[in-house]
């Protein structure tokens, strides 16, 4: 445990400092003084008030929210992997950002309210959970490649589906539904249940890490070495569908945090999972949060879907580090 | 210590072995000997409860595999896989240390007497000087000693091991043997997939299978008679030595 603290304590200092980078950046200049004044001390002047709102109402939130998405897709991420024994599975893989996507496009199109696109959002990722888990869960035998290719071949339907409501969407509608599909975290409401979600996910799977060390050299092996494997499988996939459910639900399909995090990490020689699961969560929470940042900086005051930052930063470096490995 | 009764052994859709009724007692070191798809393999994992026979059962101390946790049965009961395709991204100290895994008692908690234990295993299987070096980049027979280890690390009862001596040099197939030995010495019970008939002589007890259902057990020297394996592996053999240092060779 000791030789992991230096790297979980290395990854928390970023995620504070990447926090303070998210409070100062935007379309308002603050100073260091302003944002301190505003966390710590209650506002004395109009000037301080307005900082003090923006902080508080707009930029924490957000800043937040965004770190809890990527880090509860990287321990989605983390999860999948191991259930699907395959390094570079990644948390959409079973459809259940499809499902959930083809829910809030829906409602969009439909033109309702944002409460009822969430819920539809909600209603479409448990659908896809479900559809998948009975397909591919048969009588104890659980077989990662006929999980992976039921996910693989439900998303593809989902993609021919939300690309029918595109094609037939009315303009005005278009953008919102494309922000949707990149990612998006300006829609992004309160972010208490995802952190929720967030910690019992980790402390479940620490307190469980070593079956995980074990279930990632084959369900055989892992059984040969006294793992409950089923009960296991079964679990893994609930917590990855729960976090990958909560993220979607906050931040829309944002992509390759999950897949990146932790192969990242692995590359770097993390590979334990009582230390990759919460190093993944760390490193992915930091990631969009300052994905975010630049979504919402470089293009001020258009805000740009942090799904793309997350893409153009996450493709090189992940091509980085696949062709350093061979 | 490990005792089946009426197993029937089946895979793809075929009956391998039936009504096979035999008892592996404490520092007994079985070989099982048969051709290609005998079912060799299946039968050790029925008999580690990783898979069911296709009729049967077996127990292990007086209980049926099926009625233990599989945690507790891992303490008792380890298993060495033919084959193992997962990537493993630690290192090999790492690897040998899952082992262990059926004896953590808290899951933060260290295991001193478990790291010695590790410590020990490594030094036995000449791995010692690779401990920090990533699983990975080890070769196929320092990776068959890893998984060895790992075994020895577990530290059960009864071992069941699917071709151990696979991959490995001619000095560390007489290690491991002598290694497997020893266990047998120190009260453990062995069953042993094996092709070279030569190791073979070195165990107490042989279970041929002819993958038709037929099976015959008996003491080394006895089953390994030169007519009986003739008809088994289909082709010739020549006996060299005489007494106990007699041994069967395929003539080509």
């Amino acid at each position: 445990m000791t030789r992991h603290l230096p790297v979980l304590a290395i990854l928390a200092v970023c995620a504070l400092a990447g926090l303070i980078v998210a409070l100062f950046a935007g379309s308002v200049p603050l100073t260091l003084r302003d944002v301190l004044d505003a966390l710590l001390s209650p506002p004395a002047s109009e000037a301080q008030k307005i900082a003090r709102d923006i902080i508080w109402e707009l930029r924490l939130p957000r800043a937040l929210a965004a770190f809890v998405c990527g880090a509860l897709l990287a321990a989605s991420g983390v999860l999948l992997q191991v259930l699907l024994r395959n390094p570079l599975a990644d948390p959409y893989v079973l459809g259940i950002s499809g499902g959930a996507a083809l829910g809030a496009l829906g409602a969009m199109l439909a033109g309702t309210a944002l409460t009822v696109m969430h819920l539809a959002a909600f209603a479409g990722a448990l659908a896809a959970i479900a559809i998948v888990f009975v397909l591919s869960f048969r009588a104890g035998d659980w077989n990662p490649h006929r999980l992976l290719l039921t996910g693989v071949v439900l998303s593809a339907g989902f993609a021919a589906l939300l690309s029918l409501i595109l094609a037939v969407a009315p303009q005005a509608q278009l953008k919102g539904m494309l922000f949707w599909l990149l990612g998006d975290l300006s829609d992004a409401g309160a972010s208490g249940g995802a952190w929720i979600v967030l910690v019992l996910l980790i402390a479940v799977f620490s307190w469980c890490a070593s079956s995980l060390d074990a279930l990632s050299l084959g369900a055989l092996k892992a059984r040969a070495l006294g793992v409950a494997v089923t009960p296991l499988q079964a679990a893994i996939y609930a917590g990855a569908a729960a976090a990958t459910v909560a993220a979607v639900m906050l931040g829309g399909s944002i992509g390759f945090v999950g897949m990146m995090a932790p192969h990242a990490l692995r590359l770097l020689g993390v590979h334990s999972h009582r230390l990759l699961l919460p190093a993944a969560a760390l490193a992915g929470g930091i990631f969009v949060l300052l994905a975010d940042v630049m979504a919402r900086t470089l293009w001020a005051p258009q805000q740009l879907p942090v799904g793309v930052f997350t893409a153009l930063v996450g493709v090189p470096v992940l091509l980085l580090l696949l062709s350093r490995k061979t | 210590m490990l005792r089946a009764h009426g197993l029937a052994i089946a895979a793809g859709g075929r009956t391998l072995c039936r009504e096979l009724d035999f008892a592996v007692g404490a520092g007994e070191l079985w070989a099982v000997l048969g051709c290609n798809g005998s079912g060799k393999t299946t039968l050790l994992h029925a008999l580690a409860g990783l898979a069911d026979a296709a009729s049967g059962l077996v127990e292990f101390e007086g209980r049926v595999l099926a009625d233990y946790p599989r945690r507790e049965l891992a303490r008792s009961v380890g298993m060495l896989l033919q084959r193992e395709d997962q990537e493993y991204w630690g290192t090999l100290a790492d690897y040998v240390t899952l082992g262990r895994y059926p004896h953590a008692r808290s899951p933060f908690g260290g295991d001193p007497a478990g790291d010695a234990l590790v410590a020990r295993v490594l030094a036995e299987f000449d791995l010692a000087a690779r401990a920090l070096q990533p699983y990975a980049t080890l070769s196929g027979g320092e990776r068959q000693r890893a998984r060895l280890a790992q075994l020895w690390a577990q530290a059960p009862q009864l071992l069941l091991l699917d071709e151990p001596l696979q991959h490995l040099d001619l000095r560390h197939q007489v290690q491991t043997m002598q290694l497997m030995r020893a266990a047998a010495s120190g009260g453990c019970a062995l069953v042993v997939v094996l092709h070279d008939l030569t190791y073979a002589a070195h165990c107490d007890r042989v279970l041929l299978l002819d993958g038709n259902g037929g099976h015959a057990q008996g003491a080394a020297a006895e089953m390994l008679e030169q007519k009986r394996l003739e008809r088994l592996f289909g082709c010739r053999l020549a006996v060299c030595g005489s007494g106990d240092a007699a041994h069967v060779m395929p003539v080509i």
